[in-house]
């Protein structure tokens, strides 16, 4: 997940990375981490990776920063499929949860 | 690869989405899902998305169930014998070429034993031996050490970089991405792709130096069915 910033608003952070802030915390589904910040307009990345053990990569020339995901776990936390949406050769974004009511087979390839 | 299959089992309840996992997007995958015209979903993953769920190398599958749980995690999918597993060294190969082709042909494919299981899910569905249990598909999932999830961060600073133009620092990051996970092909071989043909220069490596090293049983794992 690339970002602009070392500082992003707390809807930047639940676009990239799907993690609410919330009263209690930083929340995803029905898990929450305690989570302290000053402003939720002003987050720090640092903060995030690590409360959640994301690791954060600084390119400061280019004055970018990546969040992994989050590590020490399985790559599955769960057998439930995140909600993924990914674009066809046109561009058409198409959500995997709209397969709902069939069996699915998800086929990594790739022209390399 | 996939219509056959897709059109024997599509009536049967199952849907096949092929990924094609290029950072180069469309440009690159669209020879060949043109070629294929597929009659199902045919999507691009260009920052590797899948690679979270545990995709570290291609053609990987994954089972879901009609509620949205997966039920066999990543593993190596091939839906027929591919032509690589017969493929003649060419008299006029060079050592290397000849080496390239003997060590393909050694790769672990088993796909008959892939698509007798999906025939079997398909007919048979939760009562099928090859559908696991949640937990079994969280157990059986990739650990994610700190390092892979670093390696997830570079290969993406890596991807953004090289969209801007940044070419060389670009390589840094993908550099840094294939040392903290080496076997994530994924990673690698995408990185060669946006190199080019000098790619072997540029990184120091190739596909037949990382595959003996890694060992030839390591780059397609056998199936755990």
């Amino acid at each position: 997940m690339i970002f602009r910033s070392p500082r992003v608003t707390a809807a930047q952070l639940e676009r990239a990375t799907g993690w609410q802030l919330k009263p209690e915390g930083l929340c995803r589904g029905e898990r929450c981490v305690p989570f302290a910040v000053a402003s939720p307009d002003a987050i720090e990345l640092s903060d995030v990776s690590r409360a959640l053990g994301m690791p954060l990569v600084a390119e400061p020339q280019a004055e970018l920063w990546a969040l992994g995901p989050e590590s020490g776990g399985k790559a599955l936390a769960t057998a439930t499929l995140p909600d993924i949406e990914l674009p066809d050769l046109e561009g058409r974004m198409f959500r995997l949860s709209s397969l709902r009511g069939q069996k699915v087979l998800l086929v990594a390839w790739a022209s390399w | 690869m996939w219509q056959e299959l897709r059109a024997e089992l599509h009536p049967h309840g199952l849907e096949i989405v092929t990924v094609a996992l290029d950072a180069r997007g469309q440009s690159a995958a669209r020879p060949w899902i043109e070629k294929a015209q597929p009659e199902h979903p045919s999507l691009i993953d260009e920052s590797h998305e899948l690679d979270r769920l545990g995709v570290v190398n291609v053609p990987t599958g994954i089972w879901i169930d009609e509620a949205g749980t997966i039920v066999r995690p990543p593993e190596i999918a091939y839906p027929r014998r591919p032509s690589f597993k017969d493929r003649e060294v060419p008299a006029d190969a060079t050592p290397l070429d000849r080496e390239r082709v003997e060590l393909t042909r050694k790769l672990t494919v088993e796909a008959e034993r892939y698509v007798a299981a999906l025939r079997d899910w398909v007919e048979k569905g939760a009562a099928s031996r090859y559908a696991l249990t949640p937990d079994e598909v969280v157990r059986r999932s990739r650990p994610r050490p700190v390092e892979e999830a670093t390696a997830d961060a570079h290969f993406a600073l890596g991807r953004e970089l090289h969209l801007m133009g940044e070419r060389e620092l670009a390589i840094e990051h993908f550099r840094e991405a294939h040392r903290l996970h080496p076997t994530n092909w994924t990673y690698r071989r995408d990185a060669w792709a946006m190199a080019g043909p000098e790619y072997a220069s540029i990184y120091g490596t190739t596909w037949l130096d990382d595959v003996k090293r890694e060992g030839v049983e390591n780059y397609y794992p056998r199936l755990e069915l």
